[in-house]
């Protein structure tokens, strides 16, 4: 295939990776590098390379939007940071001494857990708040968000626990080229307990500066190939963008079955290939 | 604290990362465009590594032969500075309001993004061979030493 025509089909995949990974919340790189490496055939390294730089993309765009309007936490943000940025450095340096089979098994069975978590996802409950931890407190963790009542207080809690959640995220982002959202905001929702929306818009906040942790990595050992990376991130910015426009519409339990059986699809082809060498 | 400055901080910071991404993906698809137009006939094989050149200087030398892909890199590179440039605005923003506390965290966070960025490229990060073997077989042969890594 002429570069040409490769770099088209990687574009129209990468939109649509990236308006799938809007949908389902799980991020365009969950989406992109499998299709990179199942659908083109593209080297793992590079698919997560391309991926990466396509995160900090869609991240750095959303983010822009979140914090302007006060959503984002930016000092819980910053603190857990040096959690993710810290995992990154140590999964994108892992990524050398791991062959790409078993990156490949772990790839997949992280898309079966996350097709598997989207389906369970309950509705979340009112935000308790409770005391906060005293660590919280120290590092004046709780912020408020905005509502039209007025600002709304909320605290911060098991600090801990969310920054050993934080450490795994950022070690998965930099080991298989994504940006780890799901897994954050659980951190910082079902660990931390902090208001849903300021987890989402946090976890947004920080893929971006985890993303770029690792891609610095992949960019000094030459794993971001600029000829792959330029249709996949022109692709899974704006398809991103669309699926977030598309999302207040789509809450249909039937659309997120079908999404959850092809993320399903995509993580068991992986770890199939991760086995059989076909990758 | 001043909430109001908490905001004021949060809206520079949000336009740091618009502009950052905008000026990124212009330069990526000005670039691509341009590489396109003139290497669209090539067949790169991406399956393997080997393909692209790995560090900031071996990248600044494939710039300076195709202007396009020298233009996509360049994107790239403002791309993974944009959140750099974000973390660092953010330890000036909380050293005017004296929270010593967070100017550290900021700091070991941008420390930490300086490390992967200055990480060894691949032929030289095998931790197997003893540095000097690493050092040579990465002078004599980086890039098949990259490919023969490949699956």
């Amino acid at each position: 295939m002429t570069l040409l025509s490769l770099s088209l089909l990687v574009w129209l995949g990468s939109l649509l990776a990236g308006m799938v990974g809007a949908l389902t919340g799980l991020g365009g790189g969950v989406v992109v590098v499998p299709l990179l490496a199942l659908a083109f055939h593209v080297n793992l390294r590079y698919a997560a390379g391309a991926s990466l730089l396509s995160v900090i993309a869609t991240s750095s765009g959303a983010a822009a939007a979140y914090v302007r309007e006060g959503w984002s936490n930016v000092r819980l943000g910053m603190l857990l940071e040096v959690a993710t940025t810290l995992g990154a450095l140590a999964g994108a340096s892992t990524a050398a001494l791991v062959p790409t089979r078993a990156v490949a098994v772990i790839f997949g069975a992280l898309l079966l857990l996350a097709a598997a978590g989207s389906l369970r996802r309950p509705p979340t409950g009112p935000d308790v708040a409770g005391p906060p931890d005293r660590l919280a407190g120290v590092l004046r963790l709780g912020g408020t968000y905005p509502s039209p009542t007025g600002p709304v207080a909320y605290g911060v809690r098991r600090v801990p626990g969310g920054f050993a959640l934080m450490l795994l995220a950022g070690w998965l982002s930099g080991l298989l080229g994504v940006g780890s959202g799901a897994l954050k905001v659980t951190a910082m929702d079902d660990v931390m307990r902090v208001p849903f929306k300021v987890s989402t818009t946090t976890s947004n906040f920080m893929i971006g500066v985890t993303a770029a942790a690792s891609a610095g990595v992949y960019l000094a050992r030459g794993w971001v190939e600029p000829r792959l990376a330029a249709p996949v991130v022109l692709g899974v910015l704006p398809g991103a963008l669309l699926g977030a426009r598309l999302l207040p519409r789509m809450r249909s339990r039937t659309l997120r079955a079908v999404f959850a059986v092809a993320v399903a699809a995509l993580g068991w082809e992986m770890i199939l290939r991760g086995f059989t060498r076909r990758l | 604290m001043d909430p109001r400055s908490d905001v004021r901080m949060e809206r520079l910071i949000g336009g740091i990362l618009r502009v950052g991404v905008a000026a990124a993906t212009g330069l990526v698809l000005c670039g691509e465009a341009l590489h396109l137009a003139r290497q669209g006939g090539a067949r790169p094989d991406f399956g393997s590594l080997g393909a692209s050149v790995p560090g900031l200087a071996g990248m600044a030398r494939v710039a300076l032969e195709h202007p396009g892909r020298g233009l996509v890199e360049l994107g790239l590179l403002v791309l993974v500075a944009t959140p750099v440039a974000r973390v660092a605005f953010s330890v000036l923003a909380f050293a005017v309001r004296r929270d010593w506390t967070y100017v550290v965290v900021t700091l070991v966070v941008l420390a930490l993004l300086g490390l992967g960025l200055a990480a060894a490229p691949e032929g030289e990060a095998r931790p197997a061979q003893p540095a000097s073997a690493a050092a040579m077989s990465a002078r004599t042969s980086s890039r098949s030493a990259a490919a023969s890594r490949g699956p």
